[in-house]
Formats: structure tokens, C-alpha cells, sequence
């Protein structure tokens, strides 16, 4: 049996979670930043929960220390020049919790707190995956998957027959061959199937801070979709005048400039999609991010003409989203809206002014559930 | 399940060896004994407060996760944890070598027989293991009766005032209350006599309750007869908890564990008043048994690199270690060369100072008188010196908000002394009183911070007053000083509130 303390330990981590749910806008604004470990976890730092005491104030306190120095020099120059102005202090205060975090439960604490509807997935299952199910009995096993009601019958079976079975005192004592196990059998199961597109405005008027935005906002769609998908493909297109598709390091992190022709990444869209992924078969997501400047009002038509001719009938849902910028005009948003209205089925528009409007503009692109 | 098995062959071997020196050292210990287990287990322990059984609450699953996690990062790890409890229990890391081992030995017996003679542990009650695993069984039972979620919320919230005891309760009052108590109590003594003060007024708020549930007629009646407004409590209150474990409108499993938590509380303070000292006599007789009797030659190197960790000078924080055991010494070598007293004092030369030896050999006992009758304040109030400050380096800090970062601040004898003083007065909490317990005649908490120099944290005084108010059910108010003005904040029940 375990120790007692796991049971303190877990309604501890049960407390975090809460502790999560309530500063999720903190989480997903990108204020603090996760942490992806990589192997399917993520690291989030959060401020060390404390049992309030009446204690004394840190900075007014200062403190004793030991060692070399003459007045007026800093204690501890290394930890200061990292950390900008968190306190040292004395003994205790300091510490930060880091909670770790599956890709599942992240999922499950930002479905909860945005009420996301899960997704229903169009198509056909199309995707194999073996599982296994301990559905079937064996005679041989591991002592932990042993199956007590099957074993016992046998032994009654046993004592029954060899009239062992005294039923005014139902002992029953199962031998080696009675054992039975529980084994596993492989199934193979469909899946639904899912790809992502993103599409990035990058000409000249995109910043850092709006591309911030949007690897944030990413990185949670992302999150949430692969809670609902078994698996889920990610394709990343940028574009200013021309389009083209590019790595995810690139997606993020390249600073091109220039003109804009929103109607180059749609087709380039159109292009992926008509190549890899078939309509009948894959959930579709296409999202784009821009400031809202187009080149150009014919391209803009070019573009309208696009989504509804092209793009909407093999999607399952258009998403855009609007970063506001220093010099974009916006103008992009307001033509959508005009065009499609903004309670279209397939199309989800959002305006996304700062980090803060990240949880929000989130909530507007998943809570359809389709 | 069994997680920590006693010691055999060479380690017991090694044990009564090393009993054996401490004793013809002089040190008075209450019989030993060690036990060895894994990391995972020192781990639980440590989170624990060195007890295998406590009541259930996140906080043990919180410090387990630090610790655990500070071992796997290779940050901490823990060397000894030794249970103030007769006989002492002692814990061995299976996974330290022989040298560790030594060395932890040596410096649990070092506390031993501090826990054994040090005043401030006269009273402590060594059956504390028993304690906390029956205090763990009536909590679980709460929880099973009345809700997990109900009775840890209640925790929660006398957690919040576990520092807010009265250490003078320790010693003097101990007596002086229980004369009162026999003298008001005609009921033939039982057993509760050699039960500890804080028991008792547990058992008497017991008898308070039954008695008011039964007189509340007849209380008011005499109510009337005597208009005259009583203060109340009649002189402040240091045992907040004490005080609402009397007069808080609680129910009695609440009452009960107000009591639990209090009693467990005033155990732990005396480890809290003599952190130094207790750090300090144990290293001290660790690097004296090690030195001069125990080590091999080949182990110098591993026992130097271990207490040269152990004795590490910290820049933010003093090391109690350290600084407990350079006093210790100071002590000792003052005393055997006689250098104190007013003579050496008023001596003016200066190199006649620095060869002064008059031979004394005092050092010894002195030292063990020392840790006898002091705890950390009047240890550090008498014995720190001057010269002492010096060689130890030691130097004050405080936060420049030019600069947005700790600065060295001085060096001065004077200011450290009374820097580190503050510090470990009140076992280094704020103090805190109960001044009025019906404050504006609304029955309503008067708190009062007596203030030496150092604000409170604002945000926790409100989480705590929040916690009070939980408990007391009517605002609490709190008398201190913010940036040098008086003010008085009140808890209403939602948010703070500066009254004045």
C-alpha cells in the first residue's frame, strides 16, 4: 500500500490544478510562459502556494548574511542580474512551484474553464490504430492481472465435480490450475482524422508582438485539437505577396516584408489541401492570422471568391483571426464580416487585440465543435 | 509496511561506539535509537516533521513534493533527521557512506542531549510519536464524519494562526497556571496532572462549553444584576489560539482541532527557539568526535568536504549551523582564556588584549552551562561580540529600491546584533496579541502588532485575518504600524480595510 502522504500529495496537485483553472489567462495569454518537455508534458510555473501567517514584510525586513564584501554591494549579483527585481529575502518566500502537466490534462483544464464543446468529427474513420483490450481469459498471466470471479468458479467447478464442495462450509481453495488471467487482445480501431493549416501574414506591418500572439494562440488550438483527435497533422503557410509553406521554426520566427496578397496563401491553402487531404476523410481546419491589410479591394474579392467557392466546402470550419496592429488597417475583418455575415456556420471571425484577448478569441474559434 | 529497520552490524557497532565517547564527553542523552531507510522514506519523513503518522492535509503532500524534488535535481538532500522523543529517533540515509553515517551519528547525539537538558525542552512531552498518530486517528475520524473537503478547510484556517502561541507558556506561566487551576479545581486530581498546560485549558474550554450549554439562563441573569462591562480578555493574549479555542463560537470537533493543532504547535517551538543553539552543540560535538576520536585517515578528506557543506557561510541567510557552532567555540576559547568579565573589557591595549590567557580551562563547562539555560535570543544577545562579528564576516542586507536589488547595508556590531536579535525574537514571528475580544462592544477581534521596527506583509495579515474571521465568525481588527503611522485594519469578512 502506499504511504498515506500520496494521498496528501495528490489532493495537493488537486488544489494546483485549481490554482491552474483560476490564472489560466495567465497561461494562455503567455505571461507565463509553459514549458513543452517534449515527451507529451508541459512545465508551468506557478507562484508557491502559502499558508497565510502573519509574517513580516520581506523588502522593508533585509536580512543577515555571511561572507566578503563591502557596504553598498549587492548579496548576491549572479541570481539579481537574471531576475530582474523577484526578491531574495530571508529563508523561506522565494520559492517557485513548477507543475507538471500532460498534453491530455492541459487539454482538459482549458475545455473546462472555456466550456469547449467537444469536437464532432465528419467523415469516415480512416485512421488505423491498434489498442488493447483485455477482453479475452488466459491460463497463464501476471499475478496482477489475475481474474478472481473466473479462478474461483473454476476451483468450485473443481471441488464440485471431484465433490470436494461442502456447501454448509463453502470453502474454496483455488490450485495452480485454476488460475485464469485476463490477456489482452489487439483491436484495431479508425480514427478520425485531423489537419491544421495555419496561415501568416508577414509583410512588413506584422510584428513581433503580433506574431507572439498568434504562436500562442496556436499553440493552444493546437493543444485542444490534439485532445480531440487521435491525430492531428499541422501544415504552416506564410505569406506577403506570394505564399508558400514553410517549417514551423520558420512559420514563427521568419520576418519577411512587403506587399500583401492574401488571395497567394488561400490558393496555396487550396493546393495542400486538394493534394493530401480528401475532403471524405480529414477533418479540415484552416486558420488564418493577419492584421487586416490586403493590397488591394480586387484581391479581396479574389479572396471572398476563394473561401466560398473553394476553401468552405472542404473545410470544416474557416478561422480567422484578426491581431490588431499599429498599422493595419483591419479592413480585411470588416469584408468578411459583410460578406458571410458574422454567424456563418463555417466561418468563425475573431479580432484579437492584445495577449490578453488570446482566451477569448480561443473560445470564439473552438465552441462551434466542428 | 516496514520502511525503516533498525541498524546492525557495523552500524551498531558504530553506534555504541560513538555513545560510548559522547558519554565520557559528558553529554546526557535519552537512549537512541537509529533507523535506516531509502531516500523516498527520509523524503516522507522530512515532509512530515520527522513523524511517520500525521493527520491528512495537502501541506505534508506540498512539502513532500519540494523535497522530493529538490533531491531528484540533486539540489538538497537530507542528511539527518533526528525526532525530539524519548527514546530519540534517529534516521540513516541506507545510501550514505560510512563516513555520513559518523558523522550523522555524532551529531544526533549532539541533540539529544541538547533535547535532554536544554530548559526550553523541559516540559515538552517525549511521546509525541504516540501523540501525533492518535491526533492523526481522531482527525481522519472527523474527516470520515463530518467531510474531507469540511474538516481540511477548517485546518486550513487554524494553520493560518499556529504561530500565534505565547512561548512564555513554556516555562513560568506553566506553573503559576497550574496552581490556579488545582486550587479552582476541587475534583479529585486525576491523571491530567502531568498532562502539559496547553492540555489542560483544552480540557477545562471542554468543561466551560457543557457548563455554558447547561447555565445560559442563569448567566443572563446575573448579566443583568452586574451591568459592569469586563474587559475581555483581562490582560492581552499571547495564545490566540488558546483564546479562540475558548471563546470561539466552535463546534466540537472544531475545538477539538484547534486543540490538536495547538498542542502539536507548542512541540515544535522550542526547536524553533534554539535553532542555532541546537544546530550549533550538535556540530559542534559532531566535528569534536569526529576530530579527536572517530575519524580514520582515509576518511579525512570525504568528513572535511561533508562539514565544509554543512558549514557553508550564506550570503542571504545566515547558516545556523555555522554560526551556532562559531559561537560555541568562541565561548569555549573565551572562557578558557578568561577573556571576559569586566577587566578584559575595560583592558585597553590592544595586543595585550589579543594574547590574553589566563589559563582559566573553563571552556568546557561553560559551554554546557550555556546550553542548558539559553535560547537563541539570549544566546546571540549574550554572547556574540564584537570580534566576533568580524571574524565571522557577518554583515547586514537591505533591499535598495534604487537599485532594485539587496545591498549590503553594514557591518556594524551594534546593527547586526540587533538586526539578528529582531530576527529571532518571538521565534521569529511577528507578536502578536489579543487586546479585546468584544473590540466597539460588537464582538468583534482586536488584534494588536507590537511593532519593532519591521511591517507586516499585508497581503498575509489579510489571508490570516481572513482565516481568523473563519474561525471567530465576527470582523478582526489589527492594531499595527505601516510606514511608521498606526493604523488599524479591519477584516469584515471580505477585504481589509484601514480603520484609522
Amino acid at each position: 500500500m502506499d504511504h498515506p502522504i500520496k494521498r496528501d500529495h495528490s489532493r495537493f496537485k488537486k488544489i494546483i490544478r485549481g490554482k491552474i483553472r483560476e490564472n489560466l489567462k495567465q497561461y494562455v495569454s503567455g505571461r507565463e510562459i509553459i514549458i513543452d518537455k517534449g515527451d507529451g508534458k508541459f512545465r508551468l510555473p506557478m507562484p508557491q502556494i502559502d499558508i497565510p501567517r502573519f509574517k513580516f514584510g520581506e523588502k522593508s525586513q533585509g536580512g543577515l548574511g555571511q561572507g566578503d564584501g563591502k557596504v553598498g554591494e549587492p548579496i548576491d549579483e549572479k541570481e539579481k542580474a537574471g531576475q530582474g527585481n523577484k526578491s531574495a529575502g530571508q529563508g523561506e518566500g522565494q520559492k517557485e512551484l513548477e507543475v507538471e502537466l500532460t498534453e491530455m490534462e492541459l487539454a482538459q483544464i482549458l475545455g473546462e474553464e472555456l466550456e469547449l464543446p467537444r469536437i464532432e468529427p465528419k467523415g469516415k474513420k480512416n485512421l488505423k490504430s491498434k489498442t488493447n483490450r483485455y477482453t479475452s481469459i488466459r491460463t497463464v498471466g501476471p499475478d496482477s492481472l489475475k481474474h478472481f470471479k473466473r479462478t474461483y468458479k473454476n476451483a468450485l467447478k473443481r471441488q464440485i465435480v471431484g465433490q470436494d464442495y461442502d456447501p454448509d462450509n463453502p470453502l474454496i481453495i483455488p490450485v495452480r490450475d485454476d488460475y485464469r488471467y485476463r490477456s489482452a487482445k489487439q483491436k484495431i480501431e479508425y480514427e478520425n482524422a485531423a489537419v491544421v493549416i495555419y496561415m501568416m501574414d508577414v509583410s512588413g506591418s506584422m510584428g513581433d508582438e503580433q506574431k507572439e500572439i498568434v504562436r500562442t494562440e496556436s499553440f493552444w488550438i493546437n493543444l485542444w485539437l490534439n485532445s480531440q483527435y487521435k491525430d492531428v497533422e499541422v501544415r504552416y503557410i506564410i505569406h506577403d505577396a506570394t505564399a508558400k509553406e514553410v517549417t514551423e521554426e520558420t512559420f514563427f520566427h521568419t520576418k519577411e516584408s512587403g506587399g500583401t496578397l492574401i488571395s497567394s496563401a488561400y490558393q496555396l491553402c487550396q493546393k495542400v489541401i486538394e493534394a493530401d487531404y480528401g475532403p471524405q476523410e480529414w477533418n479540415i481546419y484552416p486558420f488564418h492570422f493577419s492584421d487586416g491589410d490586403n493590397w488591394s479591394s480586387e484581391d479581396t474579392k479574389v479572396c471572398l471568391d476563394i473561401l466560398k467557392d473553394s476553401l468552405l466546402p472542404l473545410t470544416n470550419m474557416f478561422c480567422y483571426g484578426q491581431v490588431e496592429s499599429r498599422y493595419g488597417s483591419g479592413q480585411f475583418y470588416k469584408d468578411l464580416k459583410e460578406k458571410f455575415g458574422i454567424r456563418h456556420d463555417k466561418i468563425t471571425l475573431s479580432k484579437i487585440k492584445n495577449k490578453d484577448a488570446i482566451m477569448d478569441s480561443i473560445k470564439d474559434f473552438l465552441k462551434k465543435g466542428h | 509496511m516496514n520502511r525503516t529497520n533498525s541498524i546492525k552490524g557495523e552500524l551498531l557497532n558504530l553506534k555504541d561506539k560513538i555513545e560510548q565517547i559522547a558519554k565520557d564527553q559528558g553529554l546526557d542523552f535519552d537512549p537512541v535509537v537509529f533507523e535506516v531507510c531509502d531516500y523516498e522514506t527520509i523524503n516522507i519523513l522530512a515532509a512530515q516533521g520527522g513523524f511517520p503518522s500525521r493527520y491528512p492535509h495537502w501541506r505534508f503532500g506540498m512539502e513532500y513534493e519540494q523535497i522530493s524534488k529538490n533531491y531528484a535535481y540533486g539540489l538538497q538532500k537530507i542528511y539527518e533527521m533526528v525526532v525530539n522523543t524519548n527514546p530519540v529517533y534517529a534516521y540513516l540515509l541506507s545510501s550514505n557512506d560510512l563516513v555520513d553515517q559518523k558523522i550523522v551519528m555524532s551529531h544526533v547525539f549532539g541533540h539529544a542531549d541538547f533535547f535532554k537538558n536544554n530548559l526550553w525542552f523541559s516540559k515538552t512531552n517525549r511521546k509525541m510519536m504516540d501523540v501525533m498518530a492518535n491526533n492523526a486517528t481522531k482527525i481522519r475520524r472527523y474527516m470520515g464524519q463530518y467531510g474531507i473537503d469540511k474538516v481540511e478547510n477548517f485546518i486550513d484556517r487554524v494553520i493560518s494562526i499556529d504561530n500565534l502561541i505565547d512561548i512564555n507558556l513554556l516555562l513560568t506561566d506553566f506553573h503559576q497556571k497550574h496552581k490556579l487551576e488545582d486550587e479552582e479545581n476541587e475534583e479529585p486530581k486525576d491523571n491530567s496532572k502531568h498532562k502539559a498546560e496547553y492540555l489542560q485549558s483544552y480540557l477545562r474550554s471542554e468543561k466551560k462549553q457543557k457548563e455554558k450549554a447547561q447555565g445560559i439562563e442563569k448567566e443572563g441573569q446575573s448579566k443583568d444584576k452586574e451591568p459592569k462591562i469586563k474587559k475581555f480578555p483581562e490582560q492581552p493574549q499571547r495564545d490566540i489560539m488558546l483564546f479562540l479555542l475558548e471563546n470561539a463560537p466552535l463546534e466540537e470537533w472544531q475545538a477539538d482541532i484547534i486543540g490538536i493543532l495547538r498542542e502539536e504547535s507548542y512541540y515544535f517551538l522550542p526547536q524553533m527557539m534554539t535553532k542555532i543553539m541546537n544546530e550549533g552543540w550538535a556540530s559542534y560535538w559532531h566535528t569534536t568526535l569526529m576530530t579527536e576520536k572517530m575519524i580514520e585517515a582515509g576518511e579525512l578528506v570525504d568528513f572535511c568536504d561533508r562539514n565544509a557543506g554543512v558549514l557553508q557561510m550564506g550570503r542571504q541567510q545566515i547558516n545556523p549551523y555555522k554560526i551556532g557552532i562559531e559561537l560555541f567555540k568562541d565561548i569555549e576559547d573565551r572562557w578558557n582564556k578568561g577573556r571576559f568579565g569586566k577587566e578584559y573589557q575595560e583592558c585597553d591595549g590592544l595586543k595585550e588584549k589579543g594574547n590574553w590567557d589566563l589559563k582559566l580551562g573553563e571552556g568546557r563547562g561553560k559551554i554546557f552551562e550555556v546550553r542548558k539555560l539559553h535560547n537563541d535570543v539570549t544566546f546571540i544577545d549574550e554572547f556574540l561580540t564584537k570580534e566576533f562579528c568580524q571574524r565571522a564576516k557577518l554583515f547586514t542586507y537591505k533591499y535598495n529600491p534604487r537599485h532594485g536589488r539587496f545591498e549590503i547595508d553594514s557591518k556594524d556590531f551594534e546593527a547586526i546584533r540587533q538586526k539578528l536579535l529582531a530576527q529571532l525574537t518571538n521565534f521569529g514571528q511577528p507578536l502578536i496579541e489579543i487586546e479585546d475580544g468584544n473590540y466597539g462592544n460588537r464582538s468583534e477581534l482586536l488584534l494588536a502588532h507590537h511593532h519593532f521596527g519591521i511591517d507586516l506583509d499585508t497581503k498575509y495579515a489579510a489571508d490570516t485575518m481572513n482565516a481568523i474571521y473563519g474561525i471567530w465568525k465576527r470582523p478582526v481588527n489589527l492594531r499595527t504600524k505601516y510606514d511608521d503611522k498606526e493604523v488599524i485594519f479591519c477584516f469584515n469578512g471580505k477585504e481589509l480595510l484601514p480603520l484609522k
